[in-house]
This record gives structure tokens, C-alpha cells and sequence, in this order.
């Protein structure tokens, strides 16, 4: 087994389980915010983006693909942390004695 | 600044995606949390494009330019009722961008005569497969959702056959690949198959399993984003979509026992099938009400259970159950709202929308929480909601939802059941709740008869 693909298999299983015990920790009147939030952090496929199209000598067709890849992830950063912040701000306790 | 420096920008970028998901295990924390995964973010992107020898920098402003301008109008212009939809979309664009950074990836290395090493070309395959499938498939689903596809789920003869096929070849075509990287004219057809599977995948699901496949879509944008990072050799991408991942997987195992299906009905795509099929229709008596008779019998009960569903999204009533729920309250009426894990199209998707209305969140109890007190609550009070509230889950071996846990609303005293006529709901279940003697159907569409309701009840308190 490659050093790199032993270690990227540790980490790859380390994150799903630090996954799975943090999210079934999330309370259930946050499901949708949450996924709103997850799919912002894995939108950090950008970052692949930007080295596919950034490469030196890239030709048309990868700078094309990685042009309308980048938008795309861009797009779900932008919108994804955006709109979990607007939704957590709607989510308030009972304020003042009724 | 060297690569070496950009190795431990992306540790601590992780560790903010880490701490971002875990501060949302409580509204209070949970925007400290958004904070955080936006530091994380931007963190991680400065530091490639910092790190890296970028060239086509007009390429990529003009890529993180269009980026911004759509995803900004989309996040405050999109009302809360089409956040299933944008969801969708944003599973569809996640994906998108894994699987075209594949894509470029393997054209790179094929036109450079430079074939990638077996294990990356393995992530490639699967980066690229599951990127496609998830794309197409999250096109559908957003298509179903906003109803420019019929919702009802598409069925023909040998489904699943033509699918595992298909899934087959794919797969074939993509092993082959692996081993022989340099045939490039099999990519092409390789991520054409990828893409039609997304589709015939998703064609016979019907509305109703909306939230489990948006949760399992969830978690295969982030695996293909995984892959990436394992294509890519950067640990940062294998820990963000890892959590993506395990968040999908984890979300689609709480909608799958919600739902009492098996994981694996799920995983091999075969859902809505055992629900197409119809019980007869029968013609027995129903009591109706009125709204007038609806308000003297709330403004008489001690304590109130709201039960909404999708058709309380459909009608967009959450303001005036708000207003509903300020009035009863006012009046002294306990009032809580009772939510199933799958009520609506996504997880979680009524609580976002009663807290849009401003109900304030510690009022929203979850379906293990709230069905010891439906027996002693004097009105149950269900809104666009059905197969959640159907007794037969309980009672009746021989319903296609037995087993599935359900909301006991028919234990309440008295129970309302705001509808639009008799017509079974989207399973096509016949629904005993609205048989029973203690139940009132009010027809009618959910938003006008709540106003109806609201505005029949100061009247009362004047007189």
C-alpha cells in the first residue's frame, strides 16, 4: 500500500467517525440547516478546483471543466453558509414572560 | 510561501469543519458553528491560492465572480417553503464540481502521457461515477420537488433490472479504466452511463421519500468530494467530505427508521415501489366541522398538539398558525406542535418553517418526546399531515406503512384534521384517523381555514 493512500485511509476513517458522533449529537430541529452546512464544508472541493484550472499549461478543456467547477462550488459556499445563517437566526426561544 | 506551510492551514481548516459541525448540536451554539466552517473555508482557499504557483487567474475570478453573484441572491431571495429544492440543487452543483475536477483530472494525465498510479486512478472512478450520478440525480429530485416533474413515482416493468444493468456496465467500464487508463474513449461513455443511472435512480421515487433521498444524495456528493481528495492526495478534501458523508448517511438512517425501511432498501434505490401499491377506497361515513365549530371547541381545550405536515408547506399557512398559536396561548391553551422525523420534503424541514413564522423553537417536540402526551391533550390539530398520523402503522399487519412509528394523534380527545377533500394522501392509504367518532375533518385549504379559525375566535372572546 502507497504511504499516501495508508494515511489518506486513516484519515478518511478517523473523519467518518468524529462524523458520526458529532452529527448524531445534532439536535433534530437543526436537520436542515445542518445539511445546508455540510453541503457549504464539502463544497471545499473548490479547492481541487482551483488547482485543475490553475496548473500551469492547462489546456482549454481544463480550464473549462475547472472554470464551471469552481463556479459551482463557489455557488454552494456562498449560498450554503448564507442561507444555514439565515435559517439560525429564525430559530428563537420565548422571549419575556407570556 | 511553501507547500509545507499550506500542510498546516489545512489542519487547522480541518479542525474549524470539525468544531463547525459539532457547535450545531444546539441552537445556541449553532451559529458560532457557521462561523467557524466560514473561517475554515476561507482559511483553506487563500492558503491554495497563496501556496500554489496559480496561473489563469482570470479564469478563476471570473469562476469565484459568477459563484458569488448567483449564490447570494439564492440564499436570501429563496423563501424557506423551497429549501428542499435549493438543498437539492446545492447537492447537484457539490457533486458537479467533484466530477469535473475528475474529469480534467484524468484528461490531464492522459494528453500529458503520464497515467496516474492505480489507487488514484480508483479514486478518479469513484470521484467521477459517484459525482455524475449524484448530479443527475439531484437535478431530479429538484425537479420532483418543485414539482416541474410529476412527484409521483414513474414505474415500469423491469425497473430495477434495467438498473442494476446499467449499473453494472458502469461500473465495468469504470474498472476497466482503472486497469487500462490510457483507452480514453471509454471515459466518455463511462460518465454518460454515470450520469442516465442518476436519473433512472431517482425517476421512480415518489415525494413522499423525498427527505431520505436528499439525505443519501447528501452523503454521495460528499464521498465524491472525498474521492477527490484521495485523487488529489489532499487529506483537507478526504476530511470534509468525510463528514459530509457520515452527516448524509447518518441523516438518511434516522429518516430510514422513520420511515421503517431497511438501509439497504434504500442504498439499492428501491423505494416507492411498496407504496404505489393501492388499498380499495371505501365510502364511510366522515364528520366535518366548520371553522366556527373548530374555534369553540379550541378556545374550550386546556391543551393543544399542532400535527404539521407537507401540505402545511404546500398552502404556506405557517404565519397564520402562528397567528393561530399566539391567539391560544394568549388565551392560556398550551400549545405545542408535534414533528415526525419525515413530516415534509427534508430532515428537519417543518421546524425551519414554524421558526420562520416566529414559533419559538422549544415549542417543537420531536415525535419520542410528544406521543406520551397525546392522550391527555384535548385536541390534536392536524395540518396538511397524513400517513405520520395513520393508525393502521400500529394496528393493521396487513397496511404497506405497518411498523412505521407514528404519531399518535388518534389517543388525543379530539382530533381535527384540516384537509383539502377525501382523497387518500400521497401513498394512497386510506387513513382510519378520519373514520373515528372523535374525529372532525375540516376541508378545505390549510392557510385559508386556519385564518378562518383565527378570525372566529376574538369574536368569540368580545361576545
Amino acid at each position: 500500500m502507497p504511504g499516501d493512500l495508508g494515511l489518506g485511509l486513516y484519515v478518511f476513517m478517523l473523519a467518518t467517525f468524529v462524523g458520526l458522533e458529532i452529527i448524531r449529537k445534532v439536535s433534530p430541529l437543526l436537520h436542515t440547516p445542518l445539511m445546508s452546512l455540510t453541503n457549504a464544508i464539502s463544497a471545499i472541493s473548490v479547492v481541487g478546483a482551483i488547482l485543475i484550472t490553475g496548473a500551469q499549461g492547462a489546456t482549454t478543456l481544463s480550464k473549462v471543466l475547472g472554470f464551471i467547477a469552481i463556479t459551482a462550488a463557489v455557488t454552494n459556499i456562498v449560498s450554503g453558509f448564507l442561507i444555514t445563517d439565515r435559517m439560525l437566526k429564525m430559530f428563537k426561544k420565548r422571549v419575556g414572560p407570556k | 510561501m511553501t507547500s509545507q506551510v499550506v500542510d498546516y492551514i489545512y489542519i487547522v481548516a480541518a479542525a474549524l469543519f470539525i468544531l463547525s459541525l459539532k457547535w450545531m448540536n444546539s441552537p445556541a451554539t449553532a451559529r458560532r458553528g457557521v462561523f467557524a466552517g466560514e473561517a475554515g473555508m476561507l482559511l483553506a482557499v487563500t492558503g491554495t491560492l497563496a501556496a500554489h504557483q496559480v496561473f489563469n487567474w482570470q479564469w478563476i475570478l471570473a469562476a469565484f465572480f459568477i459563484g458569488s453573484a448567483v449564490g447570494v441572491p439564492i440564499a436570501y431571495i429563496m423563501p424557506m417553503t423551497a429549501v428542499p429544492q435549493r438543498t437539492a440543487m446545492s447537492h447537484a452543483c457539490g457533486a458537479l464540481a467533484a466530477a469535473l475536477v475528475g474529469t480534467a483530472e484524468y484528461y490531464r494525465s492522459v494528453q500529458m502521457h503520464a497515467p496516474l498510479a492505480t489507487f488514484e486512478m480508483v479514486a478518479l472512478v469513484v470521484e467521477t461515477l459517484l459525482g455524475f450520478l449524484t448530479f443527475t440525480g439531484s437535478l431530479m429530485a429538484m425537479g420532483k420537488l418543485q414539482e416541474i416533474l410529476p412527484s409521483r413515482p414513474l414505474i415500469y416493468r423491469g425497473q430495477n433490472f434495467i438498473n442494476l444493468t446499467l449499473f453494472t456496465i458502469a461500473a465495468g467500464l469504470g474498472i476497466r479504466l482503472i486497469l487500462v487508463p490510457a483507452d480514453a474513449w471509454i471515459f466518455p461513455i463511462f460518465a454518460g452511463l454515470a450520469l442516465l443511472f442518476g436519473v433512472l435512480l431517482i425517476v421512480p421515487i415518489g415525494g413522499a421519500d423525498m427527505p431520505t433521498v436528499i439525505a443519501l444524495l447528501n452523503s454521495y456528493a460528499g464521498l465524491s468530494a472525498c474521492a477527490m481528495g484521495f485523487a488529489l492526495n489532499n487529506k483537507l478534501l478526504v476530511i470534509a467530505g468525510a463528514l459530509d458523508g457520515s452527516s448524509g448517511l447518518i441523516l438518511s438512517i434516522i429518516m430510514c427508521k422513520a420511515m421503517n425501511r431497511s438501509f439497504t432498501n434504500v442504498l439499492f434505490g428501491g423505494f416507492g415501489q411498496i407504496r404505489a401499491s393501492k388499498t380499495v377506497k371505501d365510502q364511510r361515513p366522515v364528520r366535518s366541522a366548520s371553522a366556527e365549530e373548530a374555534a369553540s371547541i379550541l378556545e374550550a381545550a386546556s391543551s393543544v398538539i399542532v400535527v404539521p405536515g407537507y401540505g402545511l408547506a404546500v398552502a404556506q399557512a405557517q404565519h397564520k398558525i402562528r397567528e393561530l398559536y399566539d391567539n391560544l396561548m394568549r388565551r392560556g391553551i398550551d400549545v405545542k406542535f408535534a414533528i415526525h422525523p419525515v413530516a415534509g420534503r427534508m430532515p428537519g424541514h417543518m421546524n425551519v418553517l414554524l421558526a420562520e413564522a416566529d414559533i419559538p423553537y422549544d415549542r417543537l417536540i420531536a415525535m419520542d418526546e410528544i406521543n406520551s402526551e397525546f392522550p391527555q391533550c384535548d385536541v390534536a390539530l392536524v395540518i396538511g399531515a397524513n400517513d405520520v398520523t395513520n393508525p393502521a402503522a400500529r394496528n393493521d399487519p396487513s397496511s404497506p406503512i405497518y411498523g412505521m412509528p407514528i404519531l399518535d394523534v388518534d389517543k388525543a380527545r379530539t382530533v381535527m384534521v384540516i384537509k383539502r377533500s377525501m382523497s387518500p394522501g400521497f401513498a394512497g392509504i386510506d387513513n382510519e384517523l378520519y373514520y373515528m367518532d372523535r374525529t372532525l375533518m375540516l376541508f378545505g385549504d390549510a392557510k385559508a381555514f386556519v385564518a378562518e379559525i383565527v378570525r372566529e375566535l376574538p369574536a368569540r372572546a368580545a361576545a
